[in-house]
């Protein structure tokens, strides 16, 4: 049973040395099942039975980036109601609870109205409306069973369960015991078919507590939201992921209930299983659940195209905060046919004790406590930054971390990287690839990420031939061309003196 | 044939599971569903091996992937280095892989290794030391050689010491910038109080202090055969690798035996303990008491209460805190408990400034209600089945079991804790959960920081009780090192 994997990566092994030869694809391609259902949903199975268990990952292909215009946060919000549960789950009497819902929307929209009116508010009217608001959502709260989603999960089992949301994307996950498969095929098929909005307004005010600690009471969280907002103009990636404070503040429930029937859909998922799982069997028990989730197309792709920069941008923020410096310079997204060249880049001048920056920044120099680059930044499928940053040691300055890494990219421009360079990128780029297999849910991961992004799974080993073409021109060439001052966005924290500190020297 | 016979039962098991399964074709509502029972799993043992000098050696076959690692628990770590010198240990965690072996540098190590895409590294802990590899299979040979080095001819040089301190500096320099790392250090000084090794903090003085004779002199009194447990786990045949490792250990002469560890720990000292901080608009609250030890009998009730009270998805502070009242998004906490120390009680959430005081009591308020009454039936079965259904993830890897068997090893339990663990956990009931939050769970033992901006409080801290200031000034460097790091340096702009 084992033996089939490890055939396989035996073959990848000698991939190490050899050019990747097409067979090492087709003996891992016999562990995994492909399925497109008629209602558009792709679901993967990858058998490695080890041990009686699985994990999945579901990938919603929709982020943070399409979060309506003033309903920033929402792609997010969505993630954690996907929690509440269902009409079947999390309630004492989802038909009472239905009508008490709609009315915690009327008065909402109401209160709302009366918030947001720039002339002629009435502060009265205003209470009143709160008020009711607030009464309407204690009367929903009383056929609330709490958590139940995530009680059945965890009491039959399940571990890990978690979900996040990027710009780009939403994905969900956990482990549960093998023979609770179809349990789990059960309860996700019900949270993706008629998610309940229950609890909302209570679970907004979690979500700012979330942007609390994230980004408004940690100082990097605040320079990088400035920083986006600086390298982005019109891609959506200049907008936070958690939103911005007053938009959180306003969306309602019926907003997240629109923004999933637009996204939520079988043909804008992909779904991966992985673990002690025979799909003879598994499959029809997922076509059995999944297949009733509606038929629509795959929604409209996000059209916006950031316009060159051609300018110098800057952000420098004054905070209690010891120093730190960031540059980020746009890139095309990940299909872009340089792609892995920018993955060179990244292992070159970052991976390890052998990279580029920490040797000159680090080692040499002893300018920096850290520094690399690295691409993906903050997301790939638009165009996006390859970003640079330095952590500066106590007595150095952000103006030295920018110096360094100017000249690291000049020579980046100017000199061939070396033989060994490049083979020490592509012989790790395969390693990691043999490493990742070993886990059931980092494996799940991966093949939903790359089904996602190139419609086939296969792509997550085809991408090795991709590394295997890249030259040291080609390094030079994208970094010329990338690398560029008017392309530049500069994020950096210099650290003020603090009122504690004022107010001890005044004594 | 009588193969044959059984072959021919088991097709028709198949084939009737099969029929059962196309009958099936509409979807059950998930509380109609009935769940097989999971399949038989023993999970793969290491093998123990004693060597003759004391060391400890478990061996771990994994063929599925063409990899191997291995690693060592040393006893001794930083709870032993002296309070002049803390950090020492730190540095020599890192020092041992950097500084390189008498013949090859750390850079020449790091040029061979990457090139492999293999790993060698070192690190420390509060009660251990580590030395660790990762190879693919083929490269074993040359990675163990190298390994072997390191363990046997560490150089610990210079320029690495330096540049070690100089990322401690930093550490020090930055670790009043994010409310999470006052949090951890302050929340263990409060816990174990201030001078105990299991909270003190790392100063710009003690990091100076620190010179590689030190390191050296480490080196030469903890790293012995008798004090280390060994785990190897991948794709190698056992017997080969096991005369493998006894060529390379068995002629190790033994080296005085590290005794384990004594650490006086005094009662937690109740209160409000304040941290003033102004660029934040959410209060970071952590309840802190000393915790038990992992042999404790009651160890069994503290899981379960564990599970009940804050751990997860369905837990009570993640119910009432988090879903009902909306006042968090991080919040939950226990009992803790620590194989060789207690381990440290927490109870924490982050909630806006505005509701500090209020999150403080909603806290209380879910200890007050473990108290009164015992788990619901509900309550305990959900919990026990939270802890029993998973069980199986903590031994579904090789390498799970084989660091699991390496820990109990390390801290004298019986190998088939974890075994009897299930049982243990089956038998705890209400009255017992109820008894270990009195015990374990008291507010008025409990020592209560709270970080945060009090321009914003709902109400005054000292409205709960009195409050001590905690003062979080990083005390500057000796003046030898303030000259070094010149006028940008740490008591330049932005101290605090």
């Amino acid at each position: 049973m084992k033996r089939s994997l490890a055939n396989t990566v035996g073959l990848l092994l000698l991939a190490l040395t050899l050019p990747l030869a097409a067979q090492d694809l087709a003996s891992f391609e016999k562990q995994v099942t492909v399925k497109t259902l008629p209602n558009g949903l792709t679901v993967i199975i990858c058998r490695r039975p080890e041990a009686p268990v699985f994990s999945f990952f579901t990938m919603v292909d929709t982020g943070s980036a399409q979060d309506p215009l003033h309903e920033t946060g929402l792609a997010h919000m969505m993630e954690h109601m996907a929690f509440k549960g269902t009409p079947d789950i999390g309630t004492t009497d989802y038909g009472k609870e239905k009508v008490a819902l709609a009315t915690v929307e009327e008065t909402y929209a109401a209160y709302e109205a009366e918030r947001i009116k720039r002339v002629g508010k009435d502060p009265q009217k205003l209470t009143e409306l709160q008020k009711a608001w607030q009464a309407a959502i204690k009367d929903a709260d009383q056929y609330v069973v709490k958590n139940q989603f995530g009680e059945i999960v965890e009491s039959h089992g399940g571990v890990g369960m978690n979900a996040f949301t990027t710009y780009d994307e939403t994905g969900y996950m956990y482990s549960m015991p093998s023979n609770m498969i179809e349990l789990w095929a059960a309860i996700e098929s019900d949270r993706f078919a008629d998610p309940v909005m229950r609890e909302f307004y209570k679970e907004r005010n979690v979500v700012m507590e979330e942007r609390r600690m994230r980004t408004d009471s940690n100082p990097t969280g605040r320079m990088i939201e400035q920083f986006l907002g600086t390298a982005f103009a019109a891609n959506p990636y200049h907008r936070p992921t958690i939103g911005y404070a007053s938009d959180l503040q306003s969306f309602s429930a019926s907003d997240a209930e629109a923004f999933f029937h637009r996204y939520y859909l079988p043909s804008n998922m992909v779904m991966a299983l992985v673990g002690d799982l025979d799909p003879n069997t598994v499959m029809p028990i997922v076509e059995r659940y999944f297949g009733q989730l509606p038929t629509k197309p795959k929604p409209t792709e996000q059209t916006t195209v950031e316009p060159p920069q051609n300018s110098v941008r800057e952000v420098n923020m004054q905070d209690m905060a010891q120093p730190i410096y960031v540059e980020g310079y746009h890139r095309p997204s990940y299909l872009d046919p340089d792609d892995a060249v920018y993955d060179a880049i990244t292992d070159i001048m970052s991976n390890g004790r052998t990279s580029r920056m920490y040797r000159s920044m680090v080692r040499d120099q002893k300018i920096a406590a850290a520094a690399a680059g690295f691409t993906g930044f903050p997301g790939t499928k638009y165009a996006h930054l390859f970003a640079f940053y330095g952590v500066p040691l106590p007595g150095h300055t952000n103006g030295e971390m920018k110096k360094a890494i100017e000249e690291q990219i000049t020579k980046l421009k100017t000199e061939d990287v070396t033989d060994e360079e490049l083979e020490m990128f592509k012989t790790r780029t395969k390693a990691d690839l043999i490493r990742g297999l070993a886990s059931n849910s980092g494996l799940a991961q991966q093949l939903a990420v790359y089904q996602t992004r190139y419609g086939d799974w296969k792509e997550l080993f085809r991408y090795l031939e991709k590394v295997d073409k890249v030259t040291k021109a080609d390094i030079r060439r994208v970094a010329k061309q990338v690398f560029q001052e008017n392309n530049r966005t500069i994020g950096t924290i210099e650290t003020v003196k603090t009122p504690t500190a004022t107010a001890k020297e005044a004594n | 044939m009588r193969t044959g016979t059984v072959r021919i039962a088991q097709l028709l098991f198949v084939v009737t599971l099969a029929s059962a399964a196309l009958a099936q074709t509409q979807p059950v509502p998930w509380n109609q569903l009935k769940f097989p029972p999971l399949p038989a799993f023993q999970p793969q043992q290491p093998t123990r091996i004693q060597l003759a000098n004391g060391m400890v050696i478990f061996l771990q076959t994994d063929h599925e992937l063409p990899l191997i690692s291995a690693s060592m628990m040393i006893r001794g770590g930083a709870v032993e280095e002296p309070a002049a010198k803390t950090g020492l240990v730190d540095l020599y965690g890192d020092v041992w892989r950097t500084g390189g072996t008498k013949t090859k540098t750390g850079d020449q190590m790091d040029d061979f290794l990457e090139a492999r895409a293999a790993k060698i590294e070192t690190s420390s802990g509060d009660l251990s030391t580590s030395i660790s590899l990762n190879c693919l299979k083929g490269d074993f040979d040359a990675v163990f050689e190298m390994y072997l080095d390191l363990l046997h001819n560490p150089e610990f040089r210079a320029d690495k010491l330096e540049l070690a301190k100089q990322q401690a500096y930093t550490g020090i320099a930055r670790r009043n910038d994010e409310v999470s790392s006052i949090v951890g250090r302050e929340a263990a000084i409060l816990a174990y109080g201030k001078d105990n090794p299991l909270a003190r903090v790392e100063e710009y003085s003690t990091i100076a202090a620190v010179t590689r004779e030190d390191l050296v002199n480490w080196h030469k009194q903890y790293v012995y055969p008798n004090n280390i447990i060994f785990g190897i786990s991948g794709d190698f045949d056992p017997k080969a690798m096991e005369a493998v490792l006894r060529k390379a250990f068995e002629s190790w002469p033994k080296g005085p035996q590290t005794k384990d560890p004594a650490i006086k720990l005094t009662a937690t000292k109740p209160g409000y303990f304040f941290v003033q901080k102004e660029d934040v608009n959410q209060s970071s609250i952590s309840m802190v008491d000393l915790g038990i030890l992992r042999n404790n009998p009651d160890y069994f009730s503290v899981s379960v209460m564990n599970e009940i009270f804050g751990g997860g998805f369905s837990s009570r502070l993640f119910n009432d805190v988090r879903a009902t009242k909306g006042l968090a998004y991080s919040v939950g906490g226990g009992v803790g408990s620590g194989f060789e120390f207690p381990g440290m009680t927490r109870i924490g959430m982050q909630t806006k400034s505005a509701s500090t005081v209020s999150g403080i009591e909603a806290l209380y308020e879910e200890i007050d209600k473990m108290h009164a009454a015992p788990p619901t039936d509900d309550e305990m079965k959900k919990a026990k089945d939270q802890i029993l259904n998973s069980f199986i993830f903590r031994f579904d890897t090789p390498e799970k079991v084989l660091r699991e068997k390496m820990t109990y090893e390390f801290y004298h339990y019986p190998l088939d804790f974890l075994e009897k663990y299930r049982g243990e956990i089956d038998k705890v009931t209400p009255a017992q959960v109820q008894a270990v939050a009195k015990k374990y769970l008291q507010k008025d033992k409990l020592a209560v920081l709270i970080v945060g901006n009090d321009s914003e409080f709902d109400k005054p801290l000292s409205s709960l009780g009195a409050v001590t200031n905690v003062d979080i000034t990083i005390p500057p460097p000796p003046k030898e090192l303030m000259e070094q790091m010149g006028p940008m340096g740490p008591g330049g702009p932005g101290q605090q």
